[in-house]
């Protein structure tokens, strides 16, 4: 019975495999509240003139809101590296498009852009 | 079917199929009725109904292609006039890539195979898997609409702002029928990954995956990460033409290298979605035609991921002389060769794979022979083409329709062919005309060549593409290009008829009728609806044909 | 264990009871999974899936707005300060707390609380429609204002902006009258990206109405929770671009006098 241990069908011993996680509402909570204080801290933070850095800090609080969300009310945090490297591989993507792009549009205008 | 040749290295002769009867129960005849058909959700008959309708559409592409090679035959424009003709080679495209290339291995093979060779009962998803078929079916309809209301003359590529500004052809029907076909593909390709992921069965580990899985797999992921990528950039096009947004209209500031870079951030990717499928059969006939392991097996398996990675980063090598800048058509044509590396690890393993095997010259494997050869011209042309200097002598001339026509007609179509002849047996229980078969593949082999190697001297020579006139000293290349291509339809009928012929008429395959080790030929053929009697357990590797020696004579003295 | 489910598709009913004792067989169990767990765990990665096809969908017009944001900067500053940031920020607060209500929905249906789980998702509908109900007011503005593309678009007041009556000074930096008509490249994409989000929202709408009938059947709370927890991850996905759609188009600079 070698082959038992290759048996996967409930994925057991598979790291594709994670436990179905609870999470609780007093977790939740949590989140929803740093979510909402991170809204206000977008808008407080627009109206303080940073210059170029006003849309890097807006973005990074997005960015922050963003994997807080994917994290916590997606539950990829307790999910398997399938889905970890899944979702890794559609932001991959995302980025391969922009920047990929990008390099033609910069350099068609070096200086400009 | 002739008795082959057998050396001394040759573990196993092709079984007697005098002794093979059909099963009594298949799922075929599982359910009865029209809608036991239009409502399944058995993979097996989903592809079944999948390969009529690619089949349709091809033929109406093809007849395109006929239409155009009339055209051509003599430099006047004697025939339609331009416009008519750009509305031909439009409807010969994105029929033949939409509603051929795209579905056509993985969903018809890969839909019917690739739950068996992981050892599973169905894909994850089979009501999914149904929608797609209709999805496609609105897709082809739409394309049926748009031809039969007078025709769409953008070119299969759509370009902005000819496409959004130019034309009153029914550039949007044509386009909600690219989106809705897309979402057909996105579905299989969804599917695939998941059953590939959650389904196989015990013991059946990745690295003893048929490859044919994982080249599947590889054009599973372009698919799910490419196609929303045209559907948004279609979108915009429609929007564009429907209520005059300016995303791609210079006037109102937009750029239309914008449209060029989402179209084609998924189209080239989409060629190795329309590739990568057929690359898995060539694994698969290779292997069992010359009785050996394919050489190099994970090589093989991660050269088809390679393959789908490097294809996102390559994509403005289509867009060379359209104002992309110098510094960037740089790094693109650089990406560009480093395809050919995984690209040239197949075909070499492939060749590996024949040293020393014991090869017998069936069917499929003269497709494949075919595919090897073509293709390799087809790779090899594109490296010309990736190179910056060359691109732009040879950029919208014969020399690209002759470059995609070997990769995607005698490269894809060839390896579609050896799938479908390979498996027939298993998908309907019978065996087709043996010489019939082999003497059309011989036909599309000839046939091909002399259509399409004119058209790379006619390329290099200068003829443009896309023009239904041309200077009167191509004549001669052109008429054996038209010669060429009523030589390629006859060898494309003739399947056609000796397939359908054999349905009814063919002899009795039995269940391996080419002794291959794939888990799908352990089944009956064609196989249960549930596929297995009870959950295979997989302890050895792919391709083991010792082993299948083995199981071969305990039978002999077991089953009386 | 491994070998005993071998029959079980026979009579998946009366078998799948017989090879594991973990898992209660319920009728939403397909036959060709051999046990729930491998079901369950398909369907959430083929939503996963999904949703990757969706991030690319959106990527593309993302890639548009950062392409147009950076050569027609200045356009996109002044037309992005027409837009309401209270309005936008209420929307924001009010989605989070729609998304909030969704995993709590998530949660009721895995401790298996069917009246809790009817309450969170009537009230995630709440929100929803109360985000579109904001929206609304949002595009009618704009429709007053002529800040729809098209025809009837009016670029008059970007380059004469109006004066502030206390400091007797333009309100915004007037614009070139050619940059002025890039601001609809803004708008139109502003359109674009919140009309598909919108779009995507009342697809969610309708998936919630069915869900919610379901959820009063007792569908969702007897181990069964695949469907709540995958349109959860669809709903939080809406969520997110929203989470990037306001800054970017709501926040460009709120200082373009200085």
């Amino acid at each position: 019975m070698s082959e038992h241990h290759y048996h996967d069908a409930s994925n057991v011993v598979n790291p594709e495999h994670a436990e179905h996680h609870i999470v609780t509402p007093l977790q939740y909570s949590y989140v929803y509240g740093g979510l909402i204080i991170g809204t206000i801290i977008t808008v407080l933070a627009a109206d303080i003139n940073l210059g170029v850095f006003n849309p890097i800090v807006a973005l990074a609080i997005a960015c922050t809101k963003a994997v807080i969300v994917i994290l916590f009310f997606m539950h990829v945090k307790y999910q398997s590296n399938l889905i970890k490297v899944t979702v890794g591989a559609g932001f991959f993507t995302f980025i391969v498009l922009v920047t990929m792009s990008l390099v033609d549009y910069m350099s068609r205008a070096w200086g400009l852009w | 079917m002739s008795a082959a040749t057998i050396s001394s290295n040759t573990i196993l002769s092709l079984p007697d199929q005098r002794t093979a009867s059909m099963p009594k129960r298949h799922y075929i005849n599982n359910e009865d009725g029209m809608l036991s058909w239009l409502l399944t959700g058995d993979h097996k008959r989903i592809a079944m109904l999948y390969l009529f309708s690619i089949t349709f559409f091809f033929f109406i592409g093809g007849a395109f292609a006929g239409l155009i090679r009339l055209e051509l035959l003599t430099p006047q424009p004697d025939l339609v006039a331009s416009d008519t003709y750009n509305k031909f080679f439009t409807m010969h495209g994105i029929i033949m890539i939409f509603l051929f290339l795209v579905p056509s291995v993985p969903a018809t093979l890969g839909n019917f195979l690739i739950p068996i060779m992981i050892g599973a009962k169905d894909l994850a998803f089979p009501k999914i898997n149904l929608l797609s078929w209709y999805l496609y079916l609105i897709g082809g309809t739409f394309t049926l609409a748009a031809l039969v209301l007078g025709g769409v003359d953008t070119g299969w590529t759509f370009t902005t702002p000819l496409s959004t500004h130019y034309l009153n052809t029914h550039v949007i029907t044509a386009a909600t029928a690219i989106f809705v076909a897309g979402f057909a593909s996105i579905f299989t390709g969804l599917n695939f990954i998941v059953t590939i992921h959650r389904m196989r069965a015990p013991g059946m580990t990745w690295f003893r995956l048929p490859l044919f899985v994982w080249s599947n797999y590889a054009a599973s992921i372009l698919m799910v990460l490419g196609t929303p990528v045209l559907a948004i950039a279609i979108v915009l096009v429609a929007l564009e033409r429907l209520i005059g947004i300016g995303v791609f209209d210079p006037t109102k500031g937009g750029d239309p290298l914008l449209f060029q870079h989402l179209f084609w951030f998924y189209s080239h990717p989409a060629v190795y979605i329309m590739i990568l499928p057929g690359m898995g059969v060539i694994s698969e006939v290779i292997s069992t035609f010359s009785r050996k392991r394919v050489f190099g097996y994970s090589a093989v398996a991660f050269s088809s991921v390679a393959i789908a990675v490097f294809g996102f980063f390559v994509w403005a090598h289509h867009m060379f002389i359209m104002g992309v800048s110098n510094y960037s058509a740089l790094v693109f044509s650089l990406l560009t060769m480093l395809v050919a590396v995984p690209s040239a690890i197949k075909i070499f393993n492939w060749a590996f794979t024949l040293q020393k095997g014991s090869i017998t010259f069936e069917t499929p494997m003269i497709y494949a022979f075919g595919f090897m050869g073509l293709f390799t011209i087809g790779g090899l042309t594109g490296v010309f083409l990736g190179a910056l200097g060359m691109d732009i002598h040879l950029t919208e001339t014969y020399f690209i329709v002759a470059h995609f026509h070997y990769v995607m007609v005698g490269g894809m179509l060839m390896a579609f062919l050896a799938g479908i002849h390979f498996w027939w047996p298993k998908m309907t229980g019978r065996m087709y005309s043996e010489p019939l078969s082999k003497l059309s593949a011989v036909i599309s082999f000839i046939g091909f060549n002399l259509t399409f190697m004119p058209q790379f001297i006619l390329g290099y020579l200068g003829m443009p593409r896309r023009y239904h006139a041309y200077p009167a000293e191509f004549q001669v290349l052109n008429v054996l290009s038209t010669a060429g291509a009523t030589v390629l339809g006859v060898g494309f009928t003739l399947p056609l008829l000796y397939l359908a012929w054999s349905l009814k008429y063919g002899e009795i395959a039995g269940n391996n009728p080419w002794q291959a080790t794939g888990l799908e030929w352990q089944i009956q053929s064609p196989p249960l609806t549930e596929n297995f009697t009870e959950v295979p357990v997989i302890d050895y590797e792919a391709y083991d044909y010792e082993r299948l020696e083995r199981k071969h004579a305990n039978e002999v003295t077991t089953v009386g | 264990m491994a070998n005993t489910i071998a029959a079980a598709h026979e009579h998946e009913a009366t078998a799948s009871h017989g090879h594991d004792d973990h898992h209660v067989s319920l009728p939403q169990h397909r036959h060709h999974f051999e046990t729930q767990e491998q079901q369950r765990e398909a369907g959430s990665f083929g939503m996963w899936l999904f949703l990757l096809t969706e991030i690319m969908f959106f990527g593309g017009m993302f890639f548009a707005y950062l392409l147009y944001r950076n050569w027609y900067y200045d356009a996109f500053v002044t037309s992005s300060n027409q837009l309401s940031v209270p309005l936008g920020a209420v929307n924001t607060v009010i989605l989070i707390s729609s998304g909030f209500f969704m995993a709590l929905a998530v949660w009721a249906a895995e401790v298996r609380k069917k009246k809790q789980l009817v309450r969170y998702l009537i009230l995630t509908t709440i929100f929803g429609l109360a985000f579109l109900g904001v929206k609304t007011v949002e595009y009618k503005e704009k429709w007053e204002k002529h800040h729809i593309p098209g025809a009837s678009f009016d670029v008059h007041e970007f380059i004469n902006p109006a004066i502030d009556a206390k400091t007797g000074k333009a309100e915004q930096r007037p614009l070139a009258p050619d940059m002025a008509q890039k601001t609809q490249v803004f708008f139109f994409l502003y359109f674009a990206m919140t009309g598909m989000h919108a779009l995507h929202m009342i697809i969610g709408l309708g998936l919630l109405g069915w869900l919610i009938y379901r959820a009063q059947r007792g569908d969702f709370t007897d181990g069964y929770v695949a469907p709540i927890e995958n349109f959860g991850l669809y709903w939080h996905f809406v969520d997110i671009v929203w989470l990037f759609l306001f800054p970017l188009l709501y926040l460009i600079n709120r200082h373009p006098l200085q």
